[in-house]
């Protein structure tokens, strides 16, 4: 018993920026076809909100705490279990094109394969990396050791310097601002489109999807580095979508007295970061401030989103097109998911942190099973988490669950999570940088979501968040405090502790910034 | 009212520190760690260097080549320091030494300070991983 799955990845992608979840900028309708026949996931967390952690969860099927990425830049051992591992020993062909993302991408030293594997070209060093037997990636710049920059620099070398500058000459993620608004990480880019990287990844898919034979049975990762900033897409594609058009995100508070009361409602660090005083992590810009982020640029920014995740259905869409012309389209799996989310305007905030609310947690997540086993299309409310994808993938291979994997096959309908008890979802921070260090563990259940902030750089151990998803979706009402909700926040931290994985130990190093 | 006391993200400089404990006595670790001349024998990532007075000059295994000066070559204290002078860092000063334990065991320290800060942790990193492979050339020696 075999098949052929399609994981399809992007990066940083909000779940309202879909159709088929109520999103109404991007127009999606590839995915929302494949939401229409198959199952939709209304509660689908990372666990992790930042790339390497998550995406080592991805192929792990295990929690950051098992498999060891605690934070970006530790790099995931090259012998961690990976499920492509799994499915290549079971017959199948594997392929991972676009971005990967478990090793640091600061390496001058190019010491992990990741960055210098396009020096010698796809096939990696002993014919497997992670179980994949062919590998061509991409990421969100045109420099670097990467097979797409590699191809850009070769053939199209005039574009290199219209893509926005992603690191600053101090190395630090760039504040460098652009566009109409003057809004951090947006950038006109004058590159034609069929060589922008959206359309590149979905190119190389096909490429390697026409070198397989019809009976071949196959595991590809299509992974696309948008909408993930730099917000720097085809110039050409922006009349899509006027920014001036753009409604405000229902998470962005307009007046500044209304977002800072609902920032000085959270644990401290979401205001030091808004005013400036505390940068955590270094996934966000450091030498942008958000209090100085305008409405303008809230549009600007969320249109420039839509048009990436706009290209990206598209870019599925001519793949989705090949695989039926090879006859393939009964057969195949398709699973369209992110690996964390974006603030994109909520609270007055870019970019992503330590900050476990809707924006970053919840993500979008569409399986859509191979038509030929007659699914039933299915909305699913109940949480779920990205360390279900591998078990799922081996479940859709009919090959057994390895023991490594801590998550479980994703469920079909409401009934079949209550049946098999998916009623949490976990989500850690960890993040320790030049003397700043994070850490954040959150439960998903009920209901409700509830974070707590373990001692560190400006926490005390006591600080926490505690939002009613029902009655405050957009959760402005941290209730950790409120005396009516002790009990039950202990219940709730009580049940995260009962099911937190076990730690890896002694714990891997960080290696690079990310 | 708690103090608040933390380091910053985006400060300007940056300081990182490995080390690595290896079973061989300190003059044997030393010969190999502390030899200018021998660093791509043990750190990942350099495949040569040339050194001519006081100036070395590494390959990487990107082809970049990057020019350091050589600060501290002292085998008495076990103690090798150089700076990088690309334009790569505005400022830098690396630092490696060899204790010894005692017991013919060595520990290798690797010390970097840099400006910018992302580079002190891209080098102390590398250097880790460096110390790592060090260890490992050193023990299957023995």
């Amino acid at each position: 018993m075999g098949g052929k799955i399609l994981l399809v990845t992007t990066d940083q992608q909000r779940y309202d920026t879909l159709g088929c979840n109520g999103g109404t900028l991007a127009r999606t309708p590839v995915v929302d076809g494949l939401a229409a026949s198959g199952i939709r996931f209304e509660r689908a967390h990372p666990q992790s909100v930042v790339c390497m952690p998550s995406r080592a969860t991805i192929v792990t099927g295990q929690y950051p705490r098992t498999h060891g990425v605690w934070m970006n830049g530790v790099p995931l051992p090259v012998d961690a279990p990976s499920v492509a591992t799994t499915l290549h020993a079971a017959g199948y062909r594997t392929a991972l094109i676009g971005k990967a993302h478990f090793e640091p991408y600061l390496d001058p030293f190019l010491r992990f394969v990741e960055n210098a594997l396009a020096a010698s070209g796809t096939e990696p060093p002993g014919g497997l990396h992670r179980g994949f037997e062919h590998l061509e990636f991409a990421t969100h710049s045109a420099l670097g050791p990467w097979h797409y920059s590699r191809w850009l620099l070769a053939e199209h070398p005039e574009t290199l310097g219209g893509f926005y500058p992603v690191l600053d000459e101090s190395m630090q993620v760039n504040a460098l601002v652009g566009g109409d608004t003057g809004a951090p990480q947006v950038k006109a880019n004058p590159i034609p489109r069929e060589w922008y990287h959206t359309d590149w990844v979905a190119q190389r898919t096909i490429a390697w999807l026409d070198t397989l034979a019809d009976d071949d049975d196959w595991f590809t990762w299509m992974s696309f580095p948008d909408p993930h900033h730099p917000w720097d897409p085809p110039e050409s594609e922006m009349h899509r979508i006027d920014w001036r058009d753009v409604p405000l995100p229902a998470g962005y508070p307009e007046r500044v007295d209304e977002r800072e009361r609902l920032l000085d409602d959270k644990p401290r660090h979401w205001r030091q970061w808004y005013d400036g005083s505390l940068v955590s992590n270094y996934e966000a810009p450091g030498q942008w401030v958000p209090a100085t982020l305008t409405s303008d640029q809230v549009r600007e920014v969320n249109a420039r989103n839509a048009v990436e995740c706009e290209l990206i259905d598209e870019a599925l869409g001519h793949v989705l097109r090949r695989i039926d012309e090879r006859g393939w389209g009964e057969d195949v799996d398709v699973i369209f998911t992110t690996d964390h989310g974006e603030l994109q305007g909520d609270f007055g905030l870019l970019f992503k942190g330590p900050y476990h609310v809707d924006g970053l947690m919840r993500l979008p997540l569409v399986w859509r099973p191979a038509p030929s086993s007659a699914p039933a299309p299915a909305v699913v409310t109940r949480p779920v988490g990205l360390v279900d994808l591998a078990p799922t993938f081996c479940a859709i291979a009919g090959v057994g669950i390895e023991d490594w994997m801590q998550g479980a096959a994703l469920p079909v309908s409401d009934a079949d999570a209550e049946g098999r008890g998916f009623e949490r979802v976990l989500t850690d921070w960890d993040s320790e940088l030049f003397g700043v260090g994070v850490h954040v563990r959150t439960i998903t259940r009920d209901g409700w979501v509830c974070s707590a902030y373990r001692p560190g750089a400006v926490h005390d151990g006591t600080e926490g968040e505690l939002y009613d998803l029902g009655d405050d979706p957009l959760q402005r009402h941290n209730r950790w405090d409120d005396p009516s909700l002790r009990s039950f926040r202990g219940d709730l931290l009580a049940d995260m502790t009962d099911h937190q994985a076990p730690s890896r130990q002694p714990r891997l190093a960080l290696e690079a910034p990310v | 009212m708690r103090r608040e006391r933390h380091g910053s993200v985006t400060a300007g400089r940056g300081s990182d520190r490995r080390h690595v404990r290896i079973a061989a006595p300190a003059d044997e670790v030393w010969s190999l760690a502390g030899d200018p001349a021998r660093i791509h024998e043990w750190f990942p990532g350099i495949v040569g260097c040339t050194i001519e007075a006081d100036t070395r000059v590494i390959t990487t295994a990107s082809g970049i080549s990057i020019p350091e000066q050589i600060v501290t070559d002292d085998p008495l204290l076990r103690r090798f320091q150089y700076r990088i002078t690309a334009p790569i860092v505005r400022e830098h000063l690396s630092t490696l030494d060899v204790l010894d334990l005692g017991d013919d065991t060595s520990l290798v320290v690797y010390s970097v300070d840099a400006d910018p800060a992302t580079m002190a942790l891209v080098l102390g990193g590398a250097a880790g991983n460096a110390l790592e492979h060090l260890r490992r050339v050193l023990e299957r020696s023995l």
